[in-house]
Protein backbone atom coordinates (compact mmCIF):
# COMPACT_ATOMS: atom_id res chain seq x y z
CA UNK A 1 0.00 0.00 0.00
CA UNK A 2 1.43 2.95 -1.19
CA UNK A 3 1.35 6.36 1.02
CA UNK A 4 -0.68 8.06 -1.82
CA UNK A 5 -3.43 4.85 -1.02
CA UNK A 6 -3.45 5.18 2.56
CA UNK A 7 -4.37 9.32 2.27
CA UNK A 8 -7.13 8.06 -0.02
CA UNK A 9 -8.49 6.07 2.40
CA UNK A 10 -8.10 8.03 5.59
CA UNK A 11 -9.55 11.33 3.62
CA UNK A 12 -12.42 8.68 2.30
CA UNK A 13 -13.32 7.34 5.18
CA UNK A 14 -13.11 11.23 7.15
CA UNK A 15 -15.34 12.18 4.12
CA UNK A 16 -18.33 9.47 4.20
CA UNK A 17 -18.49 9.89 7.80
CA UNK A 18 -18.96 13.26 8.16
CA UNK A 19 -21.34 13.12 5.51
CA UNK A 20 -23.03 10.22 7.32
CA UNK A 21 -22.88 12.54 10.33
CA UNK A 22 -24.39 15.58 8.28
CA UNK A 23 -28.07 14.25 7.51
CA UNK A 24 -28.05 12.06 10.85
CA UNK A 25 -27.23 14.44 13.06
CA UNK A 26 -29.91 16.27 15.78
CA UNK A 27 -28.66 19.93 15.41
CA UNK A 28 -28.43 21.97 12.39
CA UNK A 29 -25.46 23.94 13.78
CA UNK A 30 -23.47 20.71 13.94
CA UNK A 31 -24.73 19.47 10.57
CA UNK A 32 -23.30 22.35 9.43
CA UNK A 33 -20.03 21.85 11.26
CA UNK A 34 -20.10 18.64 9.75
CA UNK A 35 -20.75 19.66 6.59
CA UNK A 36 -17.51 21.80 7.21
CA UNK A 37 -15.41 18.47 7.64
CA UNK A 38 -16.74 16.90 4.57
CA UNK A 39 -15.24 19.99 2.77
CA UNK A 40 -12.07 20.04 4.43
CA UNK A 41 -12.03 16.09 3.61
CA UNK A 42 -13.03 16.85 0.24
CA UNK A 43 -10.56 19.52 -0.68
CA UNK A 44 -7.79 16.94 0.76
CA UNK A 45 -8.76 14.53 -1.91
CA UNK A 46 -8.98 16.86 -4.45
CA UNK A 47 -5.18 17.84 -3.95
CA UNK A 48 -4.64 14.37 -4.29
CA UNK A 49 -6.13 14.60 -7.67
CA UNK A 50 -3.42 17.51 -8.32
CA UNK A 51 -6.48 19.97 -8.64
CA UNK A 52 -4.54 22.33 -5.93
CA UNK A 53 -6.26 25.36 -7.12
CA UNK A 54 -9.85 24.19 -7.00
CA UNK A 55 -9.33 22.61 -2.97
CA UNK A 56 -8.18 25.75 -2.22
CA UNK A 57 -10.89 27.72 -3.76
CA UNK A 58 -13.21 25.04 -2.22
CA UNK A 59 -11.64 25.96 1.37
CA UNK A 60 -11.80 29.41 0.78
CA UNK A 61 -15.02 30.01 -1.12
CA UNK A 62 -16.78 27.19 0.79
CA UNK A 63 -15.87 27.28 4.18
CA UNK A 64 -14.92 30.39 4.71
CA UNK A 65 -18.40 31.87 3.11
CA UNK A 66 -21.63 29.32 2.13
CA UNK A 67 -21.00 27.68 5.62
CA UNK A 68 -20.94 30.64 7.75
CA UNK A 69 -23.51 31.78 5.66
CA UNK A 70 -25.46 28.57 6.68
CA UNK A 71 -24.32 29.29 9.98
CA UNK A 72 -25.82 32.69 10.61
CA UNK A 73 -29.09 31.35 9.13
CA UNK A 74 -29.19 28.39 11.23
CA UNK A 75 -28.70 30.88 14.72
CA UNK A 76 -30.84 33.23 13.60
CA UNK A 77 -33.36 31.42 13.00
CA UNK A 78 -35.52 30.82 16.05
CA UNK A 79 -37.01 27.14 15.24
CA UNK A 80 -37.91 24.54 17.23
CA UNK A 81 -35.89 21.98 15.47
CA UNK A 82 -37.48 18.65 17.45
CA UNK A 83 -40.27 19.42 15.97
CA UNK A 84 -38.65 19.16 12.29
CA UNK A 85 -37.71 15.90 13.48
CA UNK A 86 -41.17 14.40 14.29
CA UNK A 87 -41.66 10.77 12.46
CA UNK A 88 -37.80 10.79 11.72
CA UNK A 89 -37.49 7.13 12.03
CA UNK A 90 -40.60 5.93 9.79
CA UNK A 91 -38.47 7.47 7.04
CA UNK A 92 -35.47 5.84 7.28
CA UNK A 93 -36.55 2.51 5.34
CA UNK A 94 -37.49 4.42 2.48
CA UNK A 95 -34.21 6.38 2.52
CA UNK A 96 -32.11 3.72 2.92
CA UNK A 97 -33.93 1.69 0.25
CA UNK A 98 -33.25 4.87 -2.34
CA UNK A 99 -29.71 5.90 -1.08
CA UNK A 100 -28.81 2.05 -1.39
CA UNK A 101 -30.58 1.63 -4.70
CA UNK A 102 -28.53 4.84 -6.57
CA UNK A 103 -25.49 3.31 -5.07
CA UNK A 104 -25.62 0.06 -6.61
CA UNK A 105 -26.53 1.52 -10.07
CA UNK A 106 -23.79 3.79 -9.89
CA UNK A 107 -21.89 0.94 -8.86
CA UNK A 108 -23.05 -1.64 -11.62
CA UNK A 109 -22.46 1.48 -13.94
CA UNK A 110 -18.45 2.16 -12.92
CA UNK A 111 -17.97 -1.74 -12.11
CA UNK A 112 -19.89 -3.41 -14.87
CA UNK A 113 -18.04 -0.69 -17.87
CA UNK A 114 -14.25 -1.22 -15.82
CA UNK A 115 -14.13 2.53 -15.73
CA UNK A 116 -10.36 3.64 -15.66
CA UNK A 117 -9.28 0.70 -13.32
CA UNK A 118 -5.78 0.35 -15.00
CA UNK A 119 -5.68 4.18 -16.33
CA UNK A 120 -2.57 5.73 -14.86
CA UNK A 121 -2.75 9.51 -14.40
CA UNK A 122 -0.91 11.50 -17.07
CA UNK A 123 1.57 13.75 -15.88
CA UNK A 124 0.30 17.09 -15.73
CA UNK A 125 3.31 19.72 -16.28
CA UNK A 126 3.40 23.01 -14.82
CA UNK A 127 1.54 24.99 -12.22
CA UNK A 128 -2.17 23.65 -11.87
CA UNK A 129 -3.48 27.17 -11.30
CA UNK A 130 -1.86 28.70 -14.07
CA UNK A 131 -3.16 26.11 -16.58
CA UNK A 132 -6.75 26.96 -15.44
CA UNK A 133 -6.18 30.54 -15.24
CA UNK A 134 -5.24 30.48 -19.20
CA UNK A 135 -8.34 28.45 -19.70
CA UNK A 136 -10.14 30.59 -18.04
CA UNK A 137 -9.68 33.48 -19.44
CA UNK A 138 -8.49 32.49 -22.79
CA UNK A 139 -10.89 29.53 -24.42
CA UNK A 140 -13.64 30.31 -21.58
CA UNK A 141 -13.78 33.60 -21.25
CA UNK A 142 -17.35 34.23 -22.15
CA UNK A 143 -18.85 31.62 -19.55
CA UNK A 144 -15.99 33.67 -17.07
CA UNK A 145 -18.01 36.92 -18.10
CA UNK A 146 -21.54 35.28 -17.50
CA UNK A 147 -20.34 33.40 -14.07
CA UNK A 148 -19.99 36.80 -12.88
CA UNK A 149 -23.43 38.19 -14.11
CA UNK A 150 -24.72 35.44 -12.04
CA UNK A 151 -23.07 35.95 -8.52
CA UNK A 152 -24.19 39.76 -8.96
CA UNK A 153 -27.97 38.60 -9.71
CA UNK A 154 -27.48 36.44 -6.73
CA UNK A 155 -26.51 39.52 -4.29
CA UNK A 156 -29.17 41.43 -5.75
CA UNK A 157 -31.74 38.88 -5.23
CA UNK A 158 -30.55 37.55 -1.77
CA UNK A 159 -30.43 41.79 -0.64
CA UNK A 160 -34.15 42.24 -2.28
CA UNK A 161 -35.67 39.16 -1.04
CA UNK A 162 -34.18 40.11 2.91
CA UNK A 163 -34.40 43.62 2.64
CA UNK A 164 -37.19 45.56 4.88
CA UNK A 165 -38.07 49.25 5.18
CA UNK A 166 -39.07 49.73 8.94
CA UNK A 167 -41.33 52.38 9.06
CA UNK A 168 -39.85 53.67 12.47
CA UNK A 169 -36.74 54.73 11.06
CA UNK A 170 -36.38 58.37 10.35
CA UNK A 171 -34.58 59.21 7.17
CA UNK A 172 -34.03 61.94 4.11
CA UNK A 173 -35.65 61.94 0.69
CA UNK A 174 -33.63 63.08 -1.30
CA UNK A 175 -35.09 63.03 -4.29
CA UNK A 176 -37.94 64.72 -1.97
CA UNK A 177 -35.94 67.19 -1.27
CA UNK A 178 -34.99 68.32 -4.62
CA UNK A 179 -38.40 68.18 -5.98
CA UNK A 180 -39.57 70.67 -3.50
CA UNK A 181 -41.05 74.01 -4.80
CA UNK A 182 -41.46 77.40 -3.13
CA UNK A 183 -44.91 76.54 -3.01
CA UNK A 184 -45.09 73.37 -0.33
CA UNK A 185 -42.69 75.25 1.78
CA UNK A 186 -43.77 79.29 1.90
CA UNK A 187 -46.92 80.12 2.64
CA UNK A 188 -48.29 83.81 1.89
CA UNK A 189 -50.99 85.11 4.12
CA UNK A 190 -53.53 88.53 3.49
CA UNK A 191 -54.08 90.12 6.20
CA UNK A 192 -55.04 93.12 7.11
CA UNK A 193 -53.13 95.40 9.10
CA UNK A 194 -53.68 96.40 12.70
CA UNK A 195 -54.51 100.59 12.72
CA UNK A 196 -52.55 102.05 15.42
CA UNK A 197 -53.88 102.97 18.43
CA UNK B 1 -9.43 -3.78 -8.69
CA UNK B 2 -7.31 -4.40 -6.22
CA UNK B 3 -8.53 -2.37 -3.03
CA UNK B 4 -4.85 -1.79 -2.53
CA UNK B 5 -3.07 -0.32 -5.30
CA UNK B 6 -2.48 3.52 -5.83
CA UNK B 7 -6.11 4.81 -6.25
CA UNK B 8 -7.22 4.22 -9.75
CA UNK B 9 -10.10 6.33 -11.50
CA UNK B 10 -13.04 3.78 -10.12
CA UNK B 11 -11.76 4.56 -6.30
CA UNK B 12 -12.89 8.83 -6.90
CA UNK B 13 -15.79 7.61 -8.48
CA UNK B 14 -16.87 4.86 -6.42
CA UNK B 15 -16.51 7.43 -3.65
CA UNK B 16 -18.30 10.03 -5.52
CA UNK B 17 -21.01 7.82 -6.16
CA UNK B 18 -20.79 6.91 -1.91
CA UNK B 19 -21.71 10.98 -1.44
CA UNK B 20 -24.32 11.56 -3.85
CA UNK B 21 -26.16 8.17 -2.23
CA UNK B 22 -25.22 9.40 1.16
CA UNK B 23 -26.94 13.20 -0.36
CA UNK B 24 -30.04 11.42 -1.65
CA UNK B 25 -31.04 9.58 1.34
CA UNK B 26 -30.27 12.65 3.43
CA UNK B 27 -33.19 14.65 1.48
CA UNK B 28 -35.49 11.78 2.02
CA UNK B 29 -34.86 11.39 5.72
CA UNK B 30 -34.77 15.11 6.42
CA UNK B 31 -37.66 15.59 4.03
CA UNK B 32 -38.83 18.56 6.58
CA UNK B 33 -36.01 20.56 7.75
CA UNK B 34 -35.45 22.49 4.81
CA UNK B 35 -31.36 23.79 5.62
CA UNK B 36 -30.41 20.17 6.10
CA UNK B 37 -32.20 19.64 2.80
CA UNK B 38 -30.25 22.32 1.36
CA UNK B 39 -26.77 20.88 3.28
CA UNK B 40 -27.66 17.62 1.52
CA UNK B 41 -28.35 19.20 -2.00
CA UNK B 42 -24.32 21.01 -1.23
CA UNK B 43 -23.53 17.74 -0.48
CA UNK B 44 -24.57 16.37 -3.61
CA UNK B 45 -22.51 19.41 -5.91
CA UNK B 46 -19.44 18.14 -3.86
CA UNK B 47 -19.82 14.51 -5.05
CA UNK B 48 -20.26 15.90 -8.80
CA UNK B 49 -17.55 18.10 -8.57
CA UNK B 50 -15.15 14.95 -7.19
CA UNK B 51 -16.14 12.82 -10.27
CA UNK B 52 -16.13 16.00 -12.64
CA UNK B 53 -12.13 16.47 -11.21
CA UNK B 54 -11.78 12.90 -11.03
CA UNK B 55 -12.10 12.49 -14.73
CA UNK B 56 -9.81 15.89 -15.52
CA UNK B 57 -7.12 14.14 -13.97
CA UNK B 58 -7.11 10.91 -15.37
CA UNK B 59 -7.72 11.72 -19.07
CA UNK B 60 -5.45 14.91 -18.68
CA UNK B 61 -8.38 16.94 -19.83
CA UNK B 62 -8.41 20.80 -17.98
CA UNK B 63 -11.65 21.12 -19.20
CA UNK B 64 -13.20 19.98 -16.05
CA UNK B 65 -11.51 21.61 -13.51
CA UNK B 66 -13.19 24.77 -15.56
CA UNK B 67 -16.75 23.19 -15.39
CA UNK B 68 -16.23 22.55 -11.43
CA UNK B 69 -15.45 26.09 -11.24
CA UNK B 70 -18.70 27.46 -13.01
CA UNK B 71 -20.59 24.67 -11.12
CA UNK B 72 -18.75 26.56 -7.46
CA UNK B 73 -19.86 29.55 -8.77
CA UNK B 74 -23.51 28.26 -9.30
CA UNK B 75 -23.84 26.74 -5.88
CA UNK B 76 -22.53 29.66 -4.17
CA UNK B 77 -25.59 31.68 -5.64
CA UNK B 78 -27.83 28.86 -5.26
CA UNK B 79 -27.36 28.47 -1.62
CA UNK B 80 -27.43 32.28 -1.06
CA UNK B 81 -30.63 32.67 -2.64
CA UNK B 82 -32.15 29.64 -1.52
CA UNK B 83 -31.10 30.88 2.40
CA UNK B 84 -32.52 34.49 1.27
CA UNK B 85 -36.19 32.89 0.82
CA UNK B 86 -35.54 30.29 3.66
CA UNK B 87 -35.20 33.61 5.59
CA UNK B 88 -38.06 35.22 4.15
CA UNK B 89 -40.37 32.14 4.95
CA UNK B 90 -39.18 32.02 8.39
CA UNK B 91 -40.40 35.55 8.66
CA UNK B 92 -43.78 35.60 6.88
CA UNK B 93 -44.96 31.47 8.21
CA UNK B 94 -42.93 31.26 11.37
CA UNK B 95 -41.59 28.14 10.13
CA UNK B 96 -39.71 25.91 8.14
CA UNK B 97 -41.21 22.58 8.22
CA UNK B 98 -41.87 21.41 4.16
CA UNK B 99 -45.34 20.41 5.55
CA UNK B 100 -46.32 23.94 5.96
CA UNK B 101 -45.05 25.33 2.27
CA UNK B 102 -48.20 23.73 0.77
CA UNK B 103 -49.99 27.61 0.29
CA UNK B 104 -50.04 27.37 -3.23
CA UNK B 105 -51.80 24.13 -3.50
CA UNK B 106 -55.22 25.04 -4.61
Amino acid sequence: MTFQTAIFYIFSAILVFAALRVITTRNPVHAALWLVLCFFTAAGVWILLKAEFLAIALVLVYVGAVMVLFLFVVMMLDVNFDSLRTNFRSYVPVAAIVGTLVLLEMALVIVGARVGTDVAPPTMAGSNTKALGRLIYVDYVYPFEIAAVVLLVAIIAAIALTHRTRKATKHQDPGAQVKVRREDRVRLVNMTSEGRE
Amino acid sequence: MSLLTAPTLAHYLVLGAILFAISMAGIFLNRKNVIIILMAIELMLLAVNLNFIAFSSYLGDMGGQVFVFFILTVAAAESAIGLAILVLLFRNAGSINVDDLGKLKG
